[in-house]
């Protein structure tokens, strides 16, 4: 089975140059039929890709540790979910997800616009064929997921325990799916300049892929926070990690553009600025994928084994000094006889927002990058942290939030300043009764925070009243009832409404941030049975002590060997209110040095942490056992003396109950955070803004509100 | 290499084949598409009733006052009418054997 996936890759390099050629010569000569040979070589990119998808899951499903990847990144422990998603756990197995992503996206895309702008989708397919064959390339000549040992060794290494969770299961797809969703509009981007094309069609016709990226990019970062704050031992959901901040950057790009493209398409106006964001997107996404790969980095997110540095940084400066040459090149193209009418318009908010966001880039860019480079010139290791990051960012998510709530009370082309100031009553009002309410309720006077609750509550207002508003203007035009009304309202103005669903999501989501930052209680200390501490609000009592034996028993299900733990009673003013469970599993090493005994435990030990999660607040607790005292060592040095390998569970088993009978002072993390939850619920809802706003009008209806905006605009001008 | 592997190899090599040549190999007329200023116009007429029916709406929802709407919405109704003058005299011509056929 390798050996097709060998073929399949050798077969998708070769159709990748093929449809290049096909495309720039159909382009170039005018001979169509070449340009559509050259966009079904990505459907065919597309299909081999799958069959090589296809072969490499059934290899690691079916436990084919002749694949070196199967073997080095699944074992028959591992369970049967985690073992699929194994697939790209691995810089071999996520190169070829990316690049069948990759494939299918841009199959989607070039298929939707096949029957337009025929010159741009031509120059589009041969980009989108350069970056699926420098990923095959990749994966040919440097990590071949397809690469074999003979003989196959009886057992793999098993899945890294901290990849064992479900969330990461489905944060690689979403994540890979955002950023090769960019390289869409990147190429679509280049295509128009490279056509000289720079009229609103290409942009119009990549709009959803743009927001569809956004989403996805969203979605993906979203989930990694989730696992972080669920799976990883510190109790965070971010932490300016280099990575994370990479993902992050084309996001806010990302967020821009779909804001100032806006402008485009109604004023015609920022040319330039657009087609900057899109390339700028489109390779700070290759940028993300090439953090991981470099090998410059030593973060839980870095692949080993191959680095990937030099071809990475080769694409990378191609694709800078392509867009440079052709933004300036085209510039004439570019420029626009339009200028803005007001800064008291909806369309200055979006520039404010675009400058907002840009900056935030920049800073999260310099943050990221300068100490990586810094340490590779020096050689001394650098590091910006968490405070350095916040000192900068968290002025500008204020004014971020701040903007998303006074553009919707703005009128386009230009507002009058009396009208804005009445539009702008109710949203202060409820801004003011927020500061009013927190500060009658003793909340603790954090700068930013409050500022943040109050600017959240101000979006709250304003998106509040463009619904009630809306909603009282359908009913006095049509006689609706009040939901009929809303329900019409939305499906007749999704991208508005949509995205005011979008920023109220947003501000839900920062007051998650702000609240659960600031007003955190936490604490780390040693407990045995019996002990309790007070954190916050909340005593929480150590119980009794918990074990369990062989991967079947795992409470995890992440195919642990031995998994250590505790019951907590947490309870408030004396009333019981959650039992948590936190454990850490113990591992099968694979190293046979380790001995009988000792390998079955003596890989990466990792925490499962138990948070009783709420509205209002989370309670969030890990545990780090000790399995260092004499008695237990004692245990496992004498099984490894003793025990043949087939025996050696026993000793496991003597383990847990030694555990359990004298249980050791273990040591724990807990957390108290408020509002956490409206992390994820800001994320959600901010999910369904976009859906509604990217969801696609029904075709009647489009031909419907045309030809009645048609007669309109008739009938309007023989009344003028 | 198994026979099953060689055999599937081939017909996933015919497939490629077959799809990627497929336009090569017919020789059947393929449509105009519209020329690109046809394009830009429709592009330019749609985002103007996006505009105007914006503009109801800013109006409707107390973002405009009436003298502004009227004002907005006479300018953006004189150009959407600027634009379908143009668009007719286009579809005109095209009709007519005036215009180019492919895009430019």
């Amino acid at each position: 089975m390798a050996a097709l996936g060998r073929i399949c890759l050798l077969l998708a390099l070769a159709v990748c140059v093929y449809g290049i050629g096909a495309s720039l010569y159909g382009v170039r000569s005018g001979r169509v039929e070449f340009s559509e040979s050259g966009r079904r070589s990505v459907y065919a990119l597309a299909g081999i890709l799958t069959v090589a998808f296809a072969v490499l899951e059934i290899a690691f499903l079916s436990n084919d540790f002749a694949f070196n990847t199967v073997a080095d990144t699944s074992s028959r422990t591992t369970p049967e979910g985690y073992r699929a998603a194994a697939v790209w756990a691995s810089q071999e197995g996520s190169l070829l997800l990316w690049a069948w992503l990759l494939s299918l996206w841009s199959s989607l895309a070039l298929f939707l616009t096949r029957r337009r702008m025929r010159d741009v989708a031509a120059y589009a397919t041969a980009i989108l064929l350069g970056f699926g064959g420098f990923f095959v390339s990749l994966m040919i000549f440097y990590a071949n997921p397809f690469a074999t040992t003979s003989p196959a060794p009886a057992e793999g290494v098993g899945l890294d325990p901290l990849l064992r969770f479900p969330t990461m299961v489905i944060h690689p797809p979403m994540l890979y799916s955002g950023y090769t969703l960019c390289t869409i509009p990147l190429a679509f981007g280049m295509g128009a300049l490279l056509a000289r094309r720079v009229d609103a069609d290409w942009i119009r016709a990549i709009r959803r892929f743009a927001f569809a990226a956004w989403l996805f990019l969203g979605i993906g970062i979203l989930l990694g926070a989730r696992w972080s704050y669920s799976e990883l031992g510190w109790g965070g959901y971010w932490g300016w990690d280099a990575v994370e901040n990479a993902s992050l950057m084309p996001w806010l790009t990302g967020t821009a553009f779909l804001h100032s493209l806006m402008i485009q398409e109604k004023r015609g106006m920022l040319k330039v600025w657009n087609v900057s964001l899109v390339l700028a997107t489109g390779t700070l996404a290759i940028m993300g994928t090439f953090l991981v790969r470099s090998g410059i980095l030593n973060s839980i997110h870095a692949f080993g084994g191959a680095t990937l540095g030099v071809p990475f940084v080769v694409l990378i400066a191609l694709l800078i000094a392509g867009s440079i040459y052709l933004v300036v090149s085209r510039r004439d193209m570019l420029r626009t006889e339009h200028r803005l009418d007001s800064l008291l318009s909806r369309e200055a908010m979006f520039l404010a927002n675009n400058v907002v966001l840009v900056g935030l880039c920049f800073v999260i860019f310099w943050g990221t990058y300068f100490p990586l480079i810094s340490e590779a010139l020096t050689g001394r290791e650098a590091s910006v942290g968490p405070p350095w990051f916040d000192r900068y960012t968290v002025p500008l998510a204020l004014i971020l939030v701040l903007l998303s709530g006074i553009g919707p009370v703005i009128a386009w082309r230009r507002a009058t300043l009396a009208n804005a100031r009445r539009n702008f009553v109710a949203p202060l009002l409820v801004a003011a009764l927020t500061l009013v309410a927190l500060i009658v309720a003793g909340v603790a006077l954090k700068p930013f925070a409050i500022a943040m609750f109050c600017c959240a509550a101000f979006v709250l207002g304003s998106i509040s009243q463009e619904f009630f508003r809306g909603v009282r203007a359908r009913r006095a035009m049509a006689g609706e009832a009040a939901v009929v009304a809303l329900g019409a309202l939305v499906r007749r103005n999704r991208r508005r409404y949509g995205g005011y669903i979008v920023h109220l999501g947003m501000a839900v989501l920062f007051v998650g941030v702000a609240a659960s930052s600031s007003f955190q209680h936490a604490s780390e200390l040693g407990l045995s049975p019996g002990g309790s501490t007070r954190v916050g609000a909340y005593t929480i009592r150590y119980v009794r002590p918990t074990a369990t034996i062989t991967p079947k028993y795992d409470q995890a299900h992440t195919g642990s060997t031995l998994s250590l733990g505790a019951v907590l009673d947490v309870s408030k003013n004396g009333h019981h209110v959650a039992t948590l469970r936190p454990s850490e599993g113990y591992y099968d090493s694979g190293e046979p040095a380790q001995g009988s005994v000792g390998h079955l435990i003596g890989g990466q030990a990792v925490s499962h942490i138990s948070m009783s999660a709420g509205v209002t607040r989370d309670v969030w607790t890990a545990i780090a056992p000790n399995i260092s005292t004499p008695s237990l060592q004692r245990i496992i040095t004498v099984g490894n003396r003793t025990l043949p390998p087939e025996d050696a569970e026993v000793a496991i088993a003597y383990l847990a109950r030694a555990y359990l009978q004298r249980p050791p002072q273990a040591q724990f993390h807990f957390i108290v955070s408020p509002l956490v939850m409206w992390i994820w619920l800001g994320g959600l809802i901010v999910f369904g803004g976009g859906l509604i706003a990217i969801w696609p009008a029904p075709s009647t209806v489009r031909r419907r509100v045309g030809a009645l905006a048609r007669t309109r605009a008739q009938h309007g001008l023989a009344r003028a | 290499m198994s026979v099953v592997i060689a055999i599937l190899a081939v017909a996933l090599l015919a497939g490629v084949i077959l799809l990627v040549s497929a336009p090569l190999r017919t020789a059947r007329r393929r449509a105009d598409l519209p020329s690109a200023e046809l394009v830009e116009l429709e592009a330019a007429r749609e985002a103007k009733y996006s505009e105007i029916r914006d503009a109801e709406l800013d109006y409707r929802t107390g973002k405009l006052s009436r003298e502004d709407y009227e004002s907005v919405a006479g300018a953006l109704r004189a150009e959407a009418l600027e634009l379908l003058n143009r668009l007719e005299a286009l579809q005109a011509g095209r009709l007519a054997g005036e215009e180019p056929g492919a895009d430019d």
